[in-house]
């Protein structure tokens, strides 16, 4: 969402708006529109970037009424399936959801304001394709994958695959994110993502670090970990050499420092209104080690609170 | 709503006055009844919209405005052309200061050069808003860019890129006929500085920044016009002075005042920023083509680029204390960022910058600087808060020198009764030592503050708070209610404060009184809602107003006993025959005969009060955490002390208080127009970062009630002393937590972080 550098704004113009109940006429709509249709989920991005002029479109597909978009369903052997029109609030509601995947609770609980997660779909905040999105972090380090309908059949892509740059997806025309499958996660496993704002809510991820870990049976030591960041390139990115550095090795402070020093050494930042890149450099290894450290203490069943508990909402 | 208010001081000696009632606005502003500016829709209305200048400094070389015109549904396209001309002499006196007319119609609509990004270039009125703005985009602007400059030093510069052709220096109030950015100079000062000095066995001198913030109100401008076929011009806007808005729009628009009627709508905040006119005056060029009403309302982003943020400043300080801790010698360099346009408050800050301290030896050097951003506007005690965070830096500075408990040093040098201030004024009673006192005994500060990276820190401040103009009227109804007509429009719970006095003469619950704002038509001239006037002058017109009431219905007792006037006596609430006191009236009873007894009772207080240079005085108390590898501050206590003069309505009062502390705290930690090739780049609530309420702790309030010596009821005014000392007070706690000294606001945690980290390097290196 790239807001506050707007030479002309615009209200919203008029477009036709379409609610399909079917994927096949979702697909339809969207493959026979010639004048870029735009999807419709929990609208907290499209709305604001129709209004500000920074998207403009003809037709709108509202894919809250198919239930391939709708679904919220975990399986311990099959993982969870989010559907991509699923609001924030009804993942942090989940209290399956909660226990088991409390890395994605931490970034489904942050973004923008309650209002805006009683709307916001994590689907939503993967096809607005931002480099600072919240939750896309931590769907790389869950190693989520992208259940995509289009007019030839459907596709599963890697989350880390997905982005292209800074609001650019692999989605081609006609295509639609209908949900993302989560892989279920080992025992003595634990996932954690936190972010760097100025404020205490509200802002854009500074820098975002999400991280995945699974432990021997011990705790001591990693059998692996994934890791993702935020707002520190293009795209959001996959530290794929980071986590690998860990597996098999002690958990201790110097092992969680040199993965994230591998991370930073892969980020990239710009310099904006938001932070110097410098300071989110550094920001990186910081963050990086904090999430390393929360995911491996919920992997110890220690107890790290989310922004839900730590606000009590 | 603060979670422990203390009043202190309190003569309990009045009914009504320091009671909690609810606010006669409440309960139509929390059902949604209440109607701003945003609100109005007139028959047949036009909505306006505004094209914008996208280049901080440029010359328009020509304007096409005829596509926009042929637009379909477009009614009207006004350019500065569409203004009357202004001879270059011409001036307008308002609270804030006199202006030229020439500077607030360019602000209006740009002339020959556009001087921010943002500045109002043309206008348009279509049948809806989509068709305006649709117009906007065919509007051609031939620009010729011409190089910028934002920032206050740079401004200026003798290379510096000048805005105005023909703006020369004002030296002490002379024309120095020296082409420039540097609109004034201003100059205090008092005893012998060198000496101060000399006889200083320390001294501390630096140099400290501040950015532009803004006010922040939640509704943004707005403007509503209808200029009839008879000239007479009618505007509801979004104001905090009718009467202001009125002067302005009258002297831009060339015609007299008395065609002129602004009705003010409820007020969704100010802080200042709502004293300027930004919009009426195009609605109205617009209505007078178009023969309809045009409502104008500006978005979020314009308000950031096109209203008015307090200046950025300079501020370079340097103090003088012998031994003992007592201050000698002051000497301050300030230079603010007035925008676009001259006008910024150098003026006040140059009297705030050492207006707490009883120091006897000081020199104030004062700038108005004018350069590419938008024209700055009044932000609650304006000017103060970004001087006061350069002495009450240093001031902390010397005490840790010296060894010291920052509040000692403060309480030796605390300003008081019969000192002479900096600019000559002497100050009548004041309340800084008791704030400090109250600081010094409060809880907070009496608990030590444990845990790593945590520190407190402690500043007081000032703000000299305004009289001025303001009339009441009251009528009686028959069933003893009284309708009360002002004219101060209610940011902050007034029409509760000033009904309460009005109550208290007359001892009636505040219930009984209806307080109502009236337009510019329906109410004596009022000043603008600023300067903490309102309960203290506008308060004590409803004061003078009831009292007239009272001799009236003095008359009307005794008309009913057939007695003599002199033998009826007011007492408790009720009109006493006094030689026969079985005659007893209560006000109600009375009210109930009025029919019978000539008619109408009506009382008026219209007064012009000098506040005095007496003033408000706060002290604040601020915990904070710094997380060492970020640099991010969390504030984990805040606590905050002010002399209130009176508190009429204690709810209010604290809620002044927590509102001045908030946006103190957001322009200490976060606030700032992010400029990047002179262009804002954070022109939004989401990168424009004002405190959200998880940023705050539940701010604590002291209220301290040292009675002004003139005012019926010793009322101070206190809606703006309490923004000035927490950028200081945080500064400070930053210090006692990391050991580094910010110099620059805001403290964002990119540069606490590098503070940290060069004081590191620096410990390494020795």
């Amino acid at each position: 969402m790239v807001i506050g550098d707007i030479e002309r704004k615009l209200r919203l113009q008029n477009f036709e708006y379409s609610a399909p109940v079917t994927v096949k006429e979702a697909i339809d709509l969207l493959a026979g529109d010639n004048c870029g249709a735009r999807i419709l989920a929990g609208g907290t991005d499209l709305i604001v970037q129709l209004r500000q002029g920074h998207l403009s479109t003809d037709r709108v597909v509202d894919i809250k009424r198919l239930p391939d978009c709708n679904k919220l369903s975990y399986d311990p052997s099959e993982g969870l399936i989010l559907g991509a029109a699923v609001p924030c609030h009804r993942i942090y509601g989940d209290e399956t959801i909660v226990k088991t995947y409390p890395g994605l609770i931490d970034a489904a609980a942050i973004i923008g304001g309650i209002q805006i997660q009683g709307r916001a779909t994590v689907g939503g905040n993967l096809c607005n394709s931002s480099p600072s999105a919240d939750t896309i972090p931590i769907l790389i380090a869950y190693r989520a994958e992208c259940e995509i309908a289009g007019p030839t059949g459907t596709r599963k892509v890697p989350v880390e695959d997905f982005c292209t740059a800074p609001g650019k997806n692999i989605l081609q025309k006609g295509e639609i994110l209908l949900a993302l499958h989560l892989p279920s996660v080992a025992k003595s496993s634990g996932a954690h993502y936190l972010r760097f704002i100025p404020r205490f809510e509200m802002d854009i991820a500074v820098v975002g670090a999400g991280a995945y870990v699974e432990l021997d049976e011990e705790g001591r030591s990693f059998k692996k970990a994934r890791i993702g960041l935020a707002a520190v390139a293009p795209t959001p990115l996959f530290a794929r050499e980071a986590g690998d550095l860990l597996q098999g090795k002690e958990v201790s402070e110097a092992s969680i420092d040199a993965a994230a020093l591998a991370a930073q050494s892969i980020a990239r930042p710009i310099s904006d209104m938001r932070a110097p890149a410098e300071y989110r450099k550094h920001l990186v290894k910081v963050l990086t080690k904090r999430a390393l450290w929360g995911a491996v203490r919920r992997a110890r069943g220690e107890f790290v609170p989310n922004a839900v508990q730590e606000n009590g909402r | 709503m603060s979670a422990t208010s203390t009043s202190v001081n309190g003569n309990g000696k009045y009914k009504v006055i320091g009671t909690r009632p609810i606010r006669p606005d409440g309960v139509d502003k929390v059902t949604g009844r209440a109607l701003y500016g945003i609100d109005m829709n007139l028959t047949g209305m036009l909505y306006g919209q505004i094209l914008r200048s996208p280049h901080p400094h440029a010359r328009i070389r020509g304007i096409d405005t005829s596509k926009a015109a042929a637009l379909e549904g477009v009614r009207a396209v006004v350019t500065a052309k569409d203004l009357p001309p202004a001879g270059a002499d011409e001036v307008i006196s308002l609270v804030e200061g006199t202006f030229r007319l020439t500077h607030l119609r360019s602000n209006i609509l740009a002339g020959d050069k556009v001087l921010y990004q943002g500045h109002s270039v043309a206008a348009v009125a279509a049948t809806s808003l989509h068709i305006a703005e649709e117009a906007l985009r065919l509007i051609e602007v031939d620009y010729e860019i011409l190089p910028d400059v934002v920032d206050v030093v740079a401004a200026m510069q003798e290379d510096a890129p000048l805005l105005h052709d023909d703006l020369t220096t004002q030296e002490f109030g002379e024309d120095s006929g020296k082409k420039s950015n540097i609109a004034s100079h201003i100059q205090f000062k008092l005893g012998d500085l060198e000496k101060g000095f000399a006889e200083s066995d320390i001294i501390v001198e630096e140099e400290f920044n501040t950015a532009s913030v803004h006010q922040g109100y939640i509704e943004s401008h707005n403007a509503t016009a209808e200029w009839k076929t008879d000239g007479q011009l009618t505007v509801w806007t979004s104001t905090q002075g009718a009467f202001g808005v009125q002067k302005q729009t009258a002297g831009i628009l060339g015609i007299p005042v008395s065609k002129v009627k602004v009705v003010p709508m409820e007020i969704g905040g100010g802080f200042g920023g709502k004293i300027p006119v930004y919009l009426a005056p195009q609605a109205a060029l617009l209505s007078k083509l178009t023969g309809r009403a045009v409502k104008i309302v500006m978005t979020r982003t314009d308000v950031f680029q096109s209203t008015g943020p307090t200046p950025a400043s300079y501020v370079k300080v340097k103090l003088g204390a012998d031994k003992t801790g007592k201050l000698l010698a002051a000497e301050a360099n300030i230079a603010f960022a007035a925008g676009a346009f001259p006008g910024s408050p150098i003026g006040a800050g140059a009297v705030c910058v050492f207006s707490c301290y009883d120091i006897p030896n000081g020199l104030v050097n004062g700038y108005d600087v004018v350069l590419n951003k938008p024209r700055s506007a009044a932000y609650r005690a304006p000017g103060s808060t970004q001087v006061n965070f350069a002495v009450e830096t240093l001031v902390d500075e010397i005490a840790e020198k010296l060894g010291m408990d920052p509040i000692e040093i403060r309480l030796l040098n605390a300003a008081e009764e019969g000192m002479r201030r900096v600019d000559g004024a002497v100050y009548p009673r004041i309340g800084c030592r008791e704030t400090l006192e109250q600081a010094r005994a409060h809880e907070h500060y009496q608990t030590p503050l444990t845990g790593p990276h945590r520190g407190r820190g402690i500043a007081t401040g000032f703000w000299m708070n305004a009289g001025l103009k303001s009339t009441v009227t009251a009528s009686v109804n028959e069933d003893g209610t009284v309708n009360l007509m002002e004219g101060s429009t209610d940011i902050g719970g007034s029409r509760a404060s000033i009904a309460m006095q009005f109550a208290e003469v007359l001892g009636l619950p505040a219930e009984a009184i209806n307080p109502m704002v009236g337009d510019t038509s329906s109410v004596g001239y009022t000043e603008l809602t600023g300067g903490s006037r309102v309960t203290f002058a506008t308060g004590w017109a409803a004061y003078e107003a009831a009292n007239e009431v009272k001799r009236i219905l003095i008359t009307k007792a005794a008309l009913y006993w057939e007695a003599k006037v002199e033998e009826v006596r007011f007492e408790d609430g009720d009109f006493i025959h006094a030689s026969d006191p079985e005659k007893r009236l209560s006000f109600k009873e009375l009210a109930s005969h009025l029919v019978d007894l000539g008619g109408p009772v009506v009382g008026t207080g219209a007064v012009d009060p000098d506040s005095g240079v007496g003033g408000s005085f706060t002290t604040c108390l601020a915990d904070v955490e710094v997380d060492p590898e970020t640099g991010k501050v969390k504030i984990l206590r805040f606590t905050m002390v002010q002399d209130a003069g009176t508190a009429i309505h204690p709810s209010y009062v604290e809620g002044q208080m927590q509102g001045g502390s908030a946006q103190g705290i957001g322009w200490a930690l976060n606030e700032e127009y992010f400029y990047s090739e002179g262009r804002m780049k954070n022109a939004s609530f989401l990168d424009y970062r004002m405190p959200t309420c998880l940023d705050l702790p539940m701010i604590e309030t002291v209220i301290v009630e040292v009675p002004h010596p003139q005012h019926p009821f010793g009322v101070r005014g206190v809606g703006e002393a309490s923004i000035v000392p927490p950028p200081a007070a945080i500064a400070n706690a930053i210090y006692d937590a990391v050991g580094v000294r910010l110099r620059d606001l805001p403290m964002r945690p990119d540069r606490i972080f590098s503070a940290c980290l060069e004081k590191q390097a620096a410990t390494v290196a020795t």
